[in-house]
């Protein structure tokens, strides 16, 4: 074994112990940690304490409008995939005060922002994951005005990434260009191996929480370079089962989306009598922007203590489903469904190419899972490029215009 | 005159509002008013600059906060002005205040009026009752401006009272602005013509290719007046809509305004028309 102090770039040795360390300093050091757990029969992201606390030998199976967790004896820690919450749920919390006014002798003034939360640090975190927080950063960082608490609550985020061995059958992370494998972004990156984890380190921060670790007593070691190489096979060895559409022991096999030209094919079918099709089984019920780990919308409501001389403005999370999202004049602007699935998938994978210059949706399949009647935006898209105008003709043989950079055909 | 989210603005929290008081309070039409506001830290009202065609929120604590373009001259210094139609709960709210009363600022937001570029051309301004709001400043700038060859303002309202501004319309017109009034239904006042407010166009596009339309109105009113004027011989990329939407934070992070692959607030409410006009013939975009 290599010598194993932890720099930008080096790779480690972590048993289940050494995991535990990683977490002990973490909160040692002042950040709140959360991870992945088993709770109301699904993996949901909270609070974690310890390594048992994790999801060992969970697996989900999940599918349009359906998630089971199975629990599998040979099934590692992190061989379950992404559950409904995201990163999302952190950094843009579904309600938070954005300003607050107070009035004193009849005249209000506005106060400075509350005391911040103490830094988060996040296990489990996926390449979709990482995706989808680079994307709202543009949202909410990149685009003039700067949104004081999610930068706040950004600069200090801690990232424990996984690389992931196994796909859902709602993934098609490698169709978005977002997975299976983690990064950029993550301070330290795992991936499961025989009898633990390789421990990749992705910044300094992450290199000198890792060495607090092996200087609190863990066994940190280094890995051999065949150990390195074994451990970037895992995703890869995924990637590549992804793209040639297989999955192992019987799985279903992972979706996959074709987004060649997919800006303008969606931009040039805003009348496709898809959109009637769709809204016949879409309920409206807004459960589809809500997991999905990009989706930005929000309003704001005015909320007073009792004497009234206290108001928060509290941001809530909104949803192009809802009526309330495109009010005008006391009616909405989008008052049907088709329009507000065109919305929501439109802005999804072709105005938000305008808007930050990346799509939205980073394969992360959550939408497809948690939609009740099992709406797939990947089975959508496939079926207005089967008939819409400028649809692209078979073979691959992009119509006019080239692809975005980074779009995958598969 | 240009104005950008860059520089100063980049770095600025976007929900910081500034205080302001009511200087007075000008009734129009009826349910519409135009408070004039002062903005109470003298720094903040020295920094403050806006262009014709922008907007501010402005906010009642405990009640909620309404998009309003300032109507003033964008070279004043002192008060801004906004006129507001009641109709819901901030609107109802401002129209119960009186001179003193506090307010509060957050903006300008969005792109203005393109009046800084209008050298030597016809402008011919259209405005379906209310837009004339956010009209007025850019009819001030280009008053005192006197670049371009001419100013035509083409008033549409529903009925006779509501006509916006109609007690400004001698200084204007001493001023050189040609404008022109239109009813949908006349009553035992009105004198003048009865229509729509692109019945008046024809009259008014002497040189198309000269030409500059800015419309601010109702989303039909705007398409009728921008396929008439096109019709007639006026450069598409000479059309210049005001569109309005749903906003909570007016600077693209809230996504309530979108509009395609726009966001009102930020890329406008001020859009050329070339840029819509697609957007705007499909229904419920
Ligand atoms: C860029 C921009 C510039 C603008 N400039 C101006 C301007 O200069 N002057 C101006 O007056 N307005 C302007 N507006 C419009 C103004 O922002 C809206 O009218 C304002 O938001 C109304 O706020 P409110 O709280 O008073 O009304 P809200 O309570 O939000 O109600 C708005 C409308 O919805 C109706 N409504 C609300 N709730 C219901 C319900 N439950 N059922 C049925 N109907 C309902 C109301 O009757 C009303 O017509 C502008 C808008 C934009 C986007
Ligand atoms: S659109 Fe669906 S698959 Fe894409 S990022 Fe959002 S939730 Fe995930
Ligand atoms: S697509 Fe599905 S999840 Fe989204 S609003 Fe429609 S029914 Fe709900």
């Amino acid at each position: 074994m290599s010598a194993s102090v932890p720099t930008v770039g080096s790779w480690h040795r972590l048993d289940r112990a050494g995991l535990q360390a990683v977490i002990d300093v973490l909160w040692l050091v002042g950040h709140r940690v959360v991870g992945p757990q088993v709770a109301d029969g699904a993996i949901v992201i909270r609070d974690l304490r310890g390594v048992a606390e994790l999801p060992t030998g969970w697996l989900d199976d999940q599918d349009g409008g359906s998630y089971r967790l199975r629990h599998d004896p040979v099934a590692g820690t992190f061989d379950h995939v992404v559950g409904p919450h995201s990163l999302k749920n952190f950094l843009f919390p579904a309600r938070e005060t954005i300003a607050s006014f107070v009035q004193l002798n009849g005249s209000w003034s506005q106060t400075p922002p509350p005391a911040q939360v103490p830094p988060l640090a996040v296990l489990g975190v996926r390449g979709c994951d990482l995706a989808a927080l680079a994307i709202q950063d543009r949202v909410f960082l990149g685009s003039g005005y700067v949104d004081e608490p999610y930068k706040s609550r950004r600069e200090k985020l801690f990232l424990v990434a996984v690389n992931c061995r196994r796909a859902a059958a709602t993934c098609f992370c490698h169709s978005m260009g977002s997975g299976p494998a983690a990064g950029p972004g993550f301070d330290l990156a795992l991936t499961e191996i025989e009898g633990g984890f390789a421990c990749e380190v992705g910044s300094e921060r992450g290199a000198a929480v890792l060495a607090e670790a092996v200087a609190a007593g863990a066994s940190i070691g280094g890995c051999s370079p065949e150990e390195v190489e074994a451990a970037r096979g895992v995703p890869q060895a995924l990637a590549a089962r992804m793209h040639a559409r297989q999955q192992g022991d019987g799985e279903p096999r992972p979706r996959s989306l074709d987004t060649h030209g997919i800006r303008d094919l969606l931009m040039t079918n805003l009348e496709h009598p898809r959109w009637d099709e769709v809204a016949a089984r879409c309920l409206s019920c807004t459960n589809c922007t809500l997991v999905c780990p990009t989706c930005f919308c929000s309003s704001v409501q005015e909320v007073a203590d009792l004497s009234g001389d206290h108001v928060d403005r509290e941001r809530q999370w909104a949803s192009c489903f809802s009526l309330d999202h495109a009010r005008m004049h006391g009616h909405s602007v989008r008052s049907s469904t088709a329009a507000r699935y065109r919305q929501w998938l439109t802005h999804k994978f072709a105005g938000w190419i305008d808007q930050f210059d990346t799509s939205g949706c980073t394969g992360c399949g959550r939408c497809i899972t948690w939609c009740p009647v099992g709406i797939d935006v990947t089975e959508e898209i496939a079926a207005i490029r089967a008939s819409g105008s400028g649809a692209a003709p078979p073979d691959g043989a992009a119509p006019a215009g080239a692809p975005e950079a980074g779009e995958t055909a598969s | 005159m240009s104005v950008s989210v860059s520089g100063a603005a980049a770095e600025k929290n976007p929900w910081r509002s500034h205080t302001a008081r009511i200087c007075t309070i000008t009734p129009e039409t009826p349910g519409v008013r135009t408070y004039e506001l002062e903005l109470e830290d003298p720094v903040e009202r020295d920094h403050y600059r806006f262009a014709a065609g922008q907007f501010n929120m402005l906010y009642l604590p405990g009640i909620g906060e309404a998009a309003i373009s300032v109507s003033s001259d964008p070279a004043g210094r002192d008060t801004l002005a906004h006129t507001v139609r009641a109709v819901g709960n901030v609107t109802d709210a401002l129209a119960r205040l009186g001179p003193g009363d506090q307010v509060f600022v957050r903006g300008p937001f969005g792109t203005p009026w393109p009046v800084a570029e209008m050298l030597g051309r016809d402008v011919v301004i259209v405005a379906g009752g209310l837009g004339l709001a956010s009209q007025r400043a850019a009819i001030l700038f280009l008053m005192a401006e006197r670049a371009c060859r001419s100013v035509t303002v083409l008033h549409g309202a529903k009925r006779p009272d509501g006509l916006l501004y109609g007690r400004e319309y001698d200084a204007w017109r001493a001023a050189g602005v040609a404008v022109h009034t239109i009813v949908n239904e006349a009553d035992a006042s009105w004198s003048g013509p009865v229509g729509l407010v692109t019945d008046l166009l024809t009259d008014s596009l002497r040189d198309p290719s000269a030409t500059t339309i800015l419309c601010c109105g109702p989303d039909p009113m705007m398409m009728g007046v921008a396929k008439a004027a096109i019709g007639r011989g006026v450069a598409t990329r000479d059309v210049f809509l005001s569109l309005e939407r749903n906003m909570a934070c007016a600077v693209a992070h809230c996504g309530l305004c979108q509009f395609g692959p726009l966001f009102v607030c930020r890329d406008g409410p001020v859009l050329p028309y070339e840029r819509i006009a697609e957007l705007l013939r499909i229904p419920q975009v």
